[in-house]
C-alpha cells in the first residue's frame, strides 16, 4: 500500500516525489453558503456530509494481449485498455500505449470492470465484531429515515481491504433491516481513508434502505409494533403520508417565502427526497407477494423502487419486475434460513433475467461479498441446468453494470468503455472459475491491490499488530 | 420358541426379497476414475454389485446384464462427504420447531444428547444436497459447554436407522467461547472441562460406589458421564470447535493429559500451529472461504489455512459452506465450491478431492464404509461432467449404495411451476 503511505505522509513532506495533493480534509464550508437553502430545505442539492474523495496517484497503464469482458458488448479476446487519469482512455483489440505508460502483459487473463456490491454493511457491522462495532440498525423505532448509514462506518473495518482484494471497487452499504424504513445508504469506493467522506463516491446519490417481511415484525412484535405484515404496511404508507405533506409545505414556501419556513425534521427530509426522485429506494423483500404490494405503495404515493433486494421470489414475479424497471439484487443460492426464504431457487437469476429485468448478484454478506464471480457462475449453471444459459458477456453485467444503474452510477462505472471511470480487475483467469482471483485492483487508474506484491495490500489500522500477515 | 424361529425365518425371507429387489449391477465405464485411496485410473470402471462396490480398475469385466454407465470424458470420484453440518437437524434456521441441534444439558453438558435422533430424514434440503454429489454427511449438535455426540449418516431415503453409516463418530465440545459455554473466561472453561472428564475417569471405576450413592456430587449427570467414557478410553475422538491459536494449544494441553483423541473443528488460526498439529496427527475440520478477523478469537483467519495445514502434513477435511450463517444446511451442496477455494488457496487439487472424501471418512471411523472407490465400499459414486470444483461442472450421476438419484427437489419443482408467468405483463427483451 505504497500509495496510501505517501498519501498519508505528505503533510510531513516525507513523499517529495508525491503529487500535489495536500489534503483530504473537506473544503472549508463558506458561511455564507449556509443558507436555508442548503439542507434545509431538502433540496436535490443538498451535500452536509461531502465528499472528500481524490484518486490515488495513478500511473497511465496499458494493460494488453488480455481477455476484456466489458459489460458493454461481447468478449474481447487478446484485446487492451489504456488508463490515462484515473480514466479508461480507449479500449479494444488494440491500443496505443503513451511513452510513459505502464505496460502490462496480461496473457491468459481476464481485465472486468470493477465488481459492484450494492448490498453491503462492511463498516456499519464491522470485524472483529461484537456490540461496540454493531452500528447497522437503528432498532429504537421500526421508522427511522433520520439516520445515514454513513455516520456509522469505520474507515478502518478490516473488511474493506479484503473487500478490494476480491474485486470489488464500489459498495452500497445499507442500514440494516430491521426498521420498515431504515435510513440513508452510502455510496463508498473501497478505498483507504481516514474519514469516511474520503471514501465517499463523488456525486452518488443516495439510496433508502426499507425492509419487508419477518425482520420488522419479530424486533418490533413484543415492542409496540408493528407485530404483523399488515402492521408493516400501515407503518409504509403512514411514513409515506407525512412525508407528501412534509414535501408539499416546503415546495410552497420555496416557491413563495412567505413567512417562517416550516420546521425541519430530518426524516421527512429524506423521504421529500425520495418522493423527488432525488433517492433511490433499495427494498429488501424476499416474498413476490410483499414486492407486489410494496410496488403499490410506491405508485400510491409516486415513487418508484430501484432495487429489491434478498428477492428470493424474484422469480415469481420477473415480468412485473421488467414491466416496473425494478432491479433484483440476489443470491445465487441462499435460501431456507427463514419462512419467507423458503422457496429460494438457484435459477433465480437466470430465470429474472430471462424475463428482461435487471439482475444483480449482491451479497448483504463481508465474505460473499469478495466472491460475487462465484455466486454469478452458481447462477450461470443453475441457468444452463434449465435450458437457460446465460452467457459470461451478460453474467459480468450482473456484477457491474446493474448495480452501477442501480445506484445511479451506470454514467461513471460498471463497463469498460471509454470515458468511464478506470476502476478494472485484472484477473488470473476467467473470472467465472473457480480457480480464479483477482491479481491487480485498479480504482480511477490506481493500483490499490496487487496480490503479487505485499507492499500493494491495503491493512486497516486496526490490523496493524493484530493481524499477522497480509493476503497474498 | 417356534414363533421365534418363524419370526427369524420370516424376516430372513424378507430380508433376501429386499436384496433380490436391489441386486443391481451398475457399470460405470471409460471415465477417470479416481479413487482416492489409489492413483488416478485413466479409462477406469467401476462395478455397483448390490449396492456395494464390487471392482474398480482399468481391465474390469463387465458382468453380464450389468447397466452400463459410459463416462468417456466425464471424471468418477467417491460421493462427497461433509465433515460437519447441521444438516436435517435444522430445517429452518428461524422456525423453531425446526431446530434440533442444541440440547440444554446441565450446566451447558450434554454429552449424552445423541443429535441424530432428532433427525430428520424427510428435509427438503437432503435432495439438493445428493444432487450435487453430497453423498455422506455428519451431522453435528452445536451450542454449550460439551454440544453432544455426531453421527456419520448417508444421504438416502427412508428412516434415520436406515441413514446411519456410524453413531456416534465424535463427541462435541466448543472451546474459546466462555460465554456460550456459561462461564466467564477461557481458564475456567478448561478448567471445567477438566473436571468433568476427571469426574468421567472416577465414575468409570467407582460404579458400584455411585449405583449405592456413595460417591461425591458430579459436575455431570450420570448419563452425561457415561457418554464420555469412550472419549477418556480414546475410542471416541473429542472434535472441539476453536479458533485462536492458544486454545487450540489449551485444548492440546488438555487432550494429551486425559489421553484424548482430539480433532479441532473450525482452526481458523491453526495455521500459525501447522507444525505441532502435525506432530501430535490431530485432524482439522476447516472451510477455505473464510478471511475474516470475525471475533478476537479468530484475528489470524484466512483462507489459505487449509493448503498451510495439508503442506505441513496435516491431515485436514472440508467443511461444506464452512462460513455459512443461517443457510448452512442449504449449502451443504457447496462443499465443491469449499473444496476449489481451497485449491485457489494453495492446496494440492488431490488433497482437496481427499479432504471432501477419505479424509473425513477416515477421521470418523468409516473409511471401510464411504470415502473412496474400493471393493466392499458403499456404492457411493458421482460421475461428473468435468472438473467436480468447478462451477460449470455438474453431478450427471449420483449413486448412493449403488442406487441412482435423479429426483426431482423442491426448488426444480417450483420452477417447473413458474418456469413460465401466465403473460400478465409484456416483459421486454432481455438486456
Amino acid at each position: 500500500m505504497r500509495a496510501f503511505l505517501c498519501l498519508l505522509l505528505i503533510g510531513a513532506g516525507a513523499c517529495a516525489s508525491a503529487p500535489s495533493r495536500t489534503t483530504t480534509s473537506p473544503t472549508p464550508r463558506d458561511s455564507t453558503q449556509a443558507d436555508i437553502g442548503r439542507g434545509a430545505t431538502s433540496t436535490p442539492n443538498a451535500d452536509p456530509f461531502p465528499s472528500t474523495y481524490i484518486p490515488f496517484p495513478s500511473r497511465t497503464t496499458v494493460i494488453r494481449n488480455v481477455n476484456l469482458l466489458t459489460a458493454a458488448g461481447p468478449l474481447i479476446r487478446n484485446g487492451a485498455i489504456l488508463l490515462q487519469n484515473g480514466k479508461i482512455a480507449a479500449v479494444g483489440a488494440t491500443v496505443d500505449a503513451p511513452a510513459d505508460a505502464l505496460v502490462i502483459d496480461g496473457a491468459g487473463k481476464y481485465l472486468t470492470p470493477g465488481i459492484i456490491d450494492d448490498h453491503s454493511h462492511l463498516g456499519v457491522y464491522a470485524a472483529p465484531g461484537g456490540n461496540a462495532l454493531s452500528d447497522g440498525n437503528e432498532a429504537t423505532n421500526p421508522t427511522t429515515p433520520q439516520v445515514w448509514a454513513e455516520h456509522s462506518v469505520w474507515p478502518q473495518d478490516p473488511q474493506f481491504p479484503r473487500n478490494l482484494a476480491g474485486g470489488v471497487t464500489t459498495l452500497q452499504v445499507l442500514p440494516g433491516s430491521a426498521n420498515l424504513i431504515g435510513g440513508r445508504s452510502v455510496v463508498l469506493k473501497v478505498v483507504p481513508g481516514r474519514t469516511v467522506q474520503a471514501m465517499k463516491f463523488p456525486g452518488a446519490k443516495y439510496g433508502l434502505k426499507m425492509a419487508c417481511g419477518e425482520n420488522p415484525k419479530r424486533v418490533y412484535g413484543q415492542r409496540g409494533g408493528p407485530s404483523t405484515r399488515m402492521g408493516n404496511v400501515a407503518g409504509y404508507r403512514a411514513a409515506w403520508i407525512r412525508a407528501v405533506d412534509y414535501r408539499r409545505k416546503w415546495d410552497k414556501w420555496n416557491a413563495d417565502h412567505k413567512g417562517d419556513p416550516p420546521t425541519r425534521d430530518l426524516g421527512l427530509e429524506t423521504l421529500a427526497e425520495v418522493l423527488r426522485g432525488n433517492i433511490l429506494v433499495h427494498n429488501h423483500c424476499y416474498r413476490s407477494d410483499e414486492m407486489a404490494q410494496m410496488i403499490d405503495i410506491a405508485h400510491e404515493f409516486g415513487y418508484k423502487i430501484r432495487s429489491f433486494h434478498h428477492g428470493v421470489e424474484a422469480y415469481k414475479i420477473a415480468d412485473l419486475l421488467a414491466k416496473e424497471g425494478i432491479s433484483a439484487s440476489i443470491w445465487a443460492d441462499w435460501g431456507s434460513f427463514k419462512m419467507e426464504a423458503l422457496d429460494a431457487v438457484k435459477a433465480n437469476m437466470a430465470l429474472v433475467n430471462a424475463a428482461g429485468a435487471r439482475v444483480i448478484v449482491h451479497s448483504d454478506d463481508p465474505s460473499g461479498s469478495q466472491r460475487l464471480n462465484q455466486e454469478a457462475a452458481k447462477a450461470m449453471e443453475a441457468g444452463a441446468e434449465i435450458g437457460l444459459p446465460v452467457s459470461e458477456d451478460q453474467a459480468i453485467k450482473w456484477l457491474t453494470i446493474n448495480p452501477a444503474w442501480a445506484l445511479g452510477l451506470d454514467d461513471k462505472i460498471g463497463s469498460l468503455e471509454t470515458g468511464k471511470n478506470a476502476d478494472v480487475v485484472l484477473w488470473t483467469g476467467d473470472p467465472f472459475s473457480v480457480y480464479s482471483k483477482p491479481e491487480k485492483v485498479w480504482v480511477d487508474g490506481a493500483l490499490l491491490f496487487d496480490r503479487t506484491d505485499p507492499s500493494e495490500q491495503w491493512r486497516t489500522d486496526f490490523e496493524l499488530g493484530f493481524v499477522p500477515f497480509n493476503r497474498n | 420358541m417356534i414363533s421365534y424361529r418363524l419370526i427369524t425365518r420370516t424376516i430372513i425371507a424378507l430380508a433376501s426379497t429386499a436384496a433380490t429387489l436391489n441386486a443391481q449391477t451398475i457399470a460405470i465405464t471409460g471415465g477417470k476414475v479416481y479413487p482416492v485411496s489409489g492413483p488416478v485410473i485413466e479409462n477406469g470402471t467401476v462395478i455397483i454389485t448390490n449396492g456395494r462396490i464390487s471392482a474398480v480398475g482399468a481391465n474390469v469385466p463387465i458382468p453380464a446384464g450389468a447397466q452400463r454407465i459410459d463416462a468417456t470424458g466425464k471424471i468418477v470420484t467417491p460421493g462427497f462427504v461433509n465433515s460437519a453440518t447441521q444438516l436435517g437437524v435444522q430445517e429452518i434456521a428461524q422456525v423453531s420447531d425446526t431446530r434440533d441441534m442444541t440440547a440444554r444439558g446441565k450446566d451447558n453438558i450434554a454429552a449424552a444428547f445423541t443429535v441424530w435422533e432428532g433427525l430428520n430424514p424427510n428435509s427438503v434440503m437432503m435432495a439438493p444436497a445428493r444432487k450435487e454429489g453430497v453423498t455422506s454427511f455428519v451431522v453435528v449438535p452445536t451450542g454449550g459447554l460439551i454440544a453432544g455426540q455426531a453421527a456419520l449418516v448417508d444421504v438416502v431415503p427412508g428412516t434415520t436407522t436406515d441413514m446411519i453409516i456410524r453413531a456416534p463418530v465424535a463427541m462435541v465440545a466448543e472451546v474459546g467461547d466462555p460465554q456460550s459455554a456459561g462461564l466467564n473466561s477461557r481458564g475456567e472453561l478448561i478448567v471445567k472441562l477438566r473436571e468433568v472428564l476427571e469426574d468421567t475417569r472416577y465414575f468409570q471405576s467407582h460404579r458400584d460406589a455411585f449405583d449405592r450413592a456413595q460417591t461425591r456430587p458430579f459436575s455431570a449427570s450420570r448419563l452425561d458421564l457415561q457418554a464420555l467414557i469412550p472419549v477418556i478410553e480414546g475410542r471416541l475422538p473429542l472434535l472441539v470447535t476453536v479458533d485462536r491459536e492458544a486454545d487450540i494449544d489449551a485444548a492440546m494441553r488438555l487432550a494429551r493429559d486425559y489421553n484424548v483423541k482430539l480433532m479441532i473443528g473450525g482452526g481458523a488460526e491453526a495455521w500459525m500451529m501447522a507444525d505441532k498439529l502435525a506432530a501430535a496427527h490431530i485432524p482439522i475440520l476447516t472451510g477455505a472461504e473464510n478471511n475474516i478477523p470475525a471475533g478476537f478469537a479468530a484475528l489470524g483467519q484466512r483462507q489459505e489455512n487449509a493448503g498451510l495445514l495439508r503442506k505441513a502434513g496435516v491431515e485436514v477435511a472440508l467443511i461444506g459452506n464452512a462460513g455459512g450463517g443461517d443457510e448452512e444446511a442449504f449449502n451443504v451442496r457447496n462443499l465443491r465450491q469449499e473444496a476449489g477455494n481451497a485449491v485457489s488457496y494453495g492446496m494440492t487439487w488431490d488433497d482437496a478431492l481427499r479432504a471432501v472424501t477419505l479424509a473425513p471418512a477416515e477421521f470418523f471411523g468409516a473409511a471401510d464404509r464411504v470415502g473412496s472407490l474400493q471393493p466392499g465400499r458403499e456404492g457411493n459414486v458421482v460421475v461428473w461432467s468435468g472438473d467436480p470444483f468447478e462451477f460449470a461442472t455438474r453431478a450427471e450421476h449420483v449413486f448412493v449404495r449403488g442406487r441412482e438419484y435423479h429426483e426431482k427437489t423442491r426448488q426444480d419443482l417450483l420452477i417447473e411451476r413458474y418456469r413460465n408467468l401466465p403473460g400478465t405483463h409484456n416483459a421486454p427483451p432481455p438486456q
